[in-house]
């Protein structure tokens, strides 16, 4: 009783500072937009479609996470050779380097091909890397999935070279006038695809059976087995959507950014990665909105008034993460099931 | 090392199932948790339409030969047959597939997933849709308590709703073998003698069961034959009615001093 005494009040003085925090924040933004609502907003779809391409990634870290409790640390790196291996197809094999309605349906055939490739990748590592080290203690496969993401690097560096390689997007550089706000037409783009590839994943996971093996898989695994589930065949499967998520990022990145580099896959992978913690790892809302919430704060610090600019953007996201970790661990949306054991 | 009853005199296998072989054959069975033997060369039948029962105090290796039964654990030696088909060996979703199911011990329901969810991944390698709504109408018929409770997540329900929701999940995959490991654990009084029930109730229907049961007397009542387990080793066996009046076994898991 005497410990129920004492973690009462504490318990309060967090909550209340945690809404102090958020009612700063919310200030902050509001005196930002009355500064120069048109910037803001501009700068508010750049963080949108980033925020949409961190989701996709971070989703393939919160299902597998989800499912086996590993943090799969070579999934930025997945990432990033969805990346090259869409820059390679585009521009080297259909030779693809201009706006044109022909590219734009190569380019739809280079996220298949991409997301395609990314799956099976993924799907091949769980079995060579992964899959003997699933009763193994948790560090042995967490471990492991440091090796592969150096190993992915390295495919990196045999595909791409060493140094950023510049690529050119086959989207229209152009942008839509809405009113006094230009939004860049391959911000669009992004999340024209991400929120379409979101609901599509939303929909699996809920109302398929392979989805609802999947969640059972997640829940206990000893008795879906005794359900008649094929857990590795589940596990597998899982791979194979987070790996099309990440080679669908990938070709996506190529056509904001221009660039591909091997290491793209550290940054962009430590943010998605940050993003699931955000949305609590293992929670697939959560890995979305934590993603576009990234996104978001990261365009709104680089551009818009009255924030700290980009030399400080980094800094303001991983503060954000320890406040966020400090205060609800259990993410965003916290862990509200009660588990009876 | 299978010795009889001392009571049994008028037991021999052929006697159980009419002549028929056994659904169940488990030979030599040797299990271990890495180092540590949990159970060492037992040897058990069980036949069609039977309610075998598996009785020991805690840690005589019954649960573990339940997992080992349904594939989630591989023997270390022996041989787990099921109509005459070897299973040691399979995974567990593979066995499932061959009509052997289980409610687990720990119950091991899906707490994120409601009682309906819960009930329909028990029906997951079915593909008959009526006959599964059939099924679950049948499993409300003899879990009320489970219909109420339709949409509530399974881990926010009370240790006993959980075990009915075990054993109803169970049921959901039509086995043709099914295994209940401790049924009764965690149920009030008055639903145990329930559960006691509705296991001679599905028995009747047709089910073949192996029964494991801390609650012996029980267990003893319902089953047609009876193994006791002692660390590791099948200590009696015989025709549960005689082993309910052996004094051995009435001493040790009875409570009659």
């Amino acid at each position: 009783m005497a410990t129920a005494e004492r973690t009462a009040p504490r318990f309060k003085v967090e909550s209340l500072l945690g809404m102090a925090v958020l009612t700063a924040a919310v200030a902050w933004i509001i005196w930002s937009f009355s500064s120069g609502p048109v910037i803001f907003t501009q700068v508010l779809t750049i963080g949108l479609s980033n925020g949409a391409l961190y989701a996709l990634i971070a989703l393939g870290y919160t299902m597998v996470y989800g499912i086996i409790e590993l943090i799969n640390f070579a999934h930025g790196d997945l990432f990033m050779l969805g990346s090259v291996i869409g820059a390679i197809f585009l521009e080297e094999w259909l030779g693809q380097t201009k706006s044109s309605p022909k590219a734009w349906l190569i380019l739809a055939l280079t996220m298949l091909f991409a997301m395609a490739a990314c799956a099976l990748i993924n799907m091949f590592i769980e079995k060579v890397a992964y899959r003997r080290l699933r009763n193994a203690p948790k560090l042995a496969p967490l471990i492991t999935a440091v090796g592969v993401s150096f190993i992915l690097q390295n495919v990196g560096i045999l595909m791409n070279g060493s140094a950023p390689h510049s690529r050119t997007s086959v989207l229209p550089s152009s942008s839509l006038e809405l009113g006094p706000i230009e939004v860049r037409v391959k911000y669009i783009v992004v999340v024209a695809v991400t929120v379409p590839l979101l609901l599509l994943m939303t929909w699996i996971v809920q109302k398929t059976r392979v989805g609802k093996a999947m969640r059972a898989t997640a829940q206990d695994r000893d008795a879906s087995l005794l359900m008649g589930i094929n857990v590795d065949r589940i596990i597998s499967f899982t791979f194979a959507l987070g790996g099309a998520l990440a080679g669908a990022a990938g070709v996506l990145f190529l056509e904001v950014n221009q660039q591909t580099r091997y290491d793209a896959g550290f940054r962009l992978g430590l943010i998605a990665f940050t993003a699931a913690v955000l949305g609590g790892v293992g929670n697939l809302v959560g890995a979305v909105v934590g993603g576009v919430l990234l996104g978001v704060i990261q365009a709104l610090n680089d551009g818009a008034p009255h924030f700290f600019g980009q030399q400080w953007t980094q800094t303001v996201m991983f503060s954000i993460l320890i406040i966020m970790v400090i205060f609800r661990p259990g993410g965003i949306f916290g862990k509200h099931q009660q588990e009876k054991v | 090392m299978s010795e009889q009853a001392s009571t049994s005199t008028s037991t021999s296998t052929s006697d159980r199932g009419g002549g028929k072989p056994p659904v169940l054959t488990i030979t030599d069975l040797h299990l271990y948790y890495g180092n540590i033997a949990a159970v060492k060369g037992i040897s058990l039948e069980v036949y069609q339409g039977e309610i075998v029962t598996l009785i020991g105090a805690n840690g005589a290796g019954k649960s573990t030969t339940m997992r080992a039964i349904s594939g989630l654990m591989k023997p270390r030696k022996g041989e787990i047959a099921f109509e005459g088909k070897k299973v040691s060996g399979l995974r567990g979703n593979e066995v499932a597939k061959l009509g052997i199911a289980q409610s687990p011990e720990g119950r091991r329901i899906f707490p994120r997933m409601t009682v309906a969810e819960n009930l329909e991944l028990g029906a997951f390698l079915r593909k008959d849709k009526a006959a599964i709504q059939d099924d679950l109408e049948r499993i409300f018929d003899l879990f009320p308590r489970l219909k109420e409770r339709i949409a509530q997540k399974g881990g926010t329900l009370s240790g006993g709703e959980q075990q009915m929701l075990a054993m109803g999940r169970a049921l959901m995959a039509q086995p043709r073998l099914l295994l209940l490991d401790e049924p009764s654990m965690g149920l009030a009084p008055v639903l145990v003698d329930v559960v006691f029930e509705i296991i001679e109730r599905v028995n009747a229907q047709g089910t073949t069961i192996l029964l494991v049961e801390q609650n012996a007397l029980a267990a003893l009542n319902i089953g047609n034959y009876a193994y006791v387990l002692e660390t590791g080793q099948i200590g009696l066996e015989g025709p549960a009615k005689d082993l309910a009046n052996n004094e051995a076994v009435r001493n040790a898991y009875l409570g009659h001093a």
